[in-house]
């Protein structure tokens, strides 16, 4: 599906944002991707819709090379941005306007999220407030089922009700064929909806893997001094920890402490997930 | 939903599916929502109710008929008591235990207080 040999990428000479990135992602999935703030998340995004082009290394998604932004690659991909810029029409004109663009575009998910968004459909977007705007744009986004979507932070600007029924939408929208890349740093707003999850940092990617493998490799919970764990954070509910699940332990996986732990002893993740 | 921080979400899915069965809204020989079905209901991955599926499977509470679905087992409501029988004997007595030890009540305290409680 998506796969990145060494590819580097800098926007100033000798500054680069992606270092020698090496990613390997399988259909079917929803991935998140995790970073602090400007660690090259967005820019990640960019090199593989081909809105940047890498200055080294080999970039494949889906057997194209996004910078030659063949039409068939265009017509299997669709990038929400973080920042959504609409044209000043009704959403019903806009998606007589977007849609011809995709050959998988669904119109019964499109009904659905203008639905459960609830959508004014007759109002032009450049009336709309920013988290209405941002609902327009998810819905062309989710309708567009594209087999590839990337979304740029997608929760930011949304009222509570409206993460959750963004979450119902993803869920019910996407197909087996198909993966979501999700970057954010909101990571409870996802935490129930993503299967993967990327961390990238310091240019790279340091953990890319589904949680049911991070669960089996580690455990997440409160610790006693006995217990052997290499992060830790205190919480009002006691200390947490992150260790080597040695003993088939099933506990839930945090995307906090994980982000935490992987950031914070990348050597020691590396280890245990290469064992 | 809301999910608790001390379970896997899968686990907590699955709790609720056996609850539902306990409660008779699943019944016996017949099927239960889609994978997609729950999944959009609970706001998680579909891959997620996937994992609770197969575990339901193997502990024999529900069965795949290929192409159609999952059912719920004949025997289901059994199977879940027995798991949460266990569950509770392995799980839950020792912490129970060791707050009694903690806080020195005694053996006769608890049934006492179990005595009342059967009785209210």
């Amino acid at each position: 599906m998506i796969q990145l040999k060494e590819v580097s990428f800098a926007y100033k000479r000798n500054t680069p944002v992606l270092d020698k990135l090496n990613l390997k992602m399988t259909p079917g999935h929803i991935y998140g991707l995790l970073g602090k703030n400007g660690e090259g998340k967005t820019t990640l995004l960019h090199v593989l819709c081909g809105l940047l082009f890498p200055q080294q290394g080999d970039c494949r998604v889906m057997g194209y090379v996004p910078k030659e932004r063949a039409v068939g690659f265009l017509q299997q991909i669709y990038l929400l941005p973080e920042e959504v810029s609409l044209p000043d029409v009704t959403i019903v004109e806009y998606g007589r306007m977007y849609a011809p663009f995709f050959p998988d575009f669904r119109k019964d998910i499109w009904d659905t999220c203008i639905e459960s968004f609830e959508i004014e459909t007759d109002r032009r977007m450049s009336k709309m407030s920013l988290g209405q705007r941002k609902k327009a744009a998810i819905t062309l986004a989710l309708a567009a089922h594209t087999p590839l979507l990337l979304m740029d932070e997608p929760t930011n600007g949304l009222d509570i009700p409206s993460k959750a029924v963004f979450r119902r939408l993803v869920a019910s929208s996407m197909n087996d064929e198909q993966t979501v890349i999700i970057s954010t740093h909101q990571v409870r707003d996802l935490e129930s909806l993503i299967d993967s999850v990327l961390i990238m940092e310091r240019r790279r990617i340091l953990l890319n893997s589904s949680l049911d493998e991070v669960s089996k490799r580690l455990f997440f919970r409160p610790v006693t001094a006995d217990d052997n764990v290499f992060y830790t954070e205190q919480t009002p509910m006691g200390t947490m920890g992150v260790g080597e699940n040695v003993l088939n332990e099933e506990t839930p996986v945090s995307l906090e402490l994980l982000f935490q732990a992987v950031t914070q002893q990348p050597k020691e993740i590396n280890r245990i997930f290469t064992r | 939903m809301n999910y608790t921080n001390n379970q896997s979400i899968f686990l907590q899915i699955a709790d609720r599916i056996c609850d539902r069965i306990l409660s008779g809204e699943y019944k016996a020989d017949e099927r239960i929502p889609s994978v997609r079905e729950l999944a959009v209901e609970m706001e998680v991955n579909p891959n997620t109710v996937m994992r609770s599926f197969e575990r339901l499977q193997a502990n024999e509470i529900i069965y795949n008929k290929r192409g159609l679905g999952y059912f719920v087992s004949p025997s289901a409501g059994e199977e879940i008591r027995k798991m949460r029988y266990t569950q509770f004997v392995e799980e839950i007595l020792p912490t129970v235990f060791k707050e009694m030890q903690l806080l020195g009540v005694s053996v006769e305290d608890l049934s006492k207080a179990y005595e009342r409680y059967i009785n209210k």
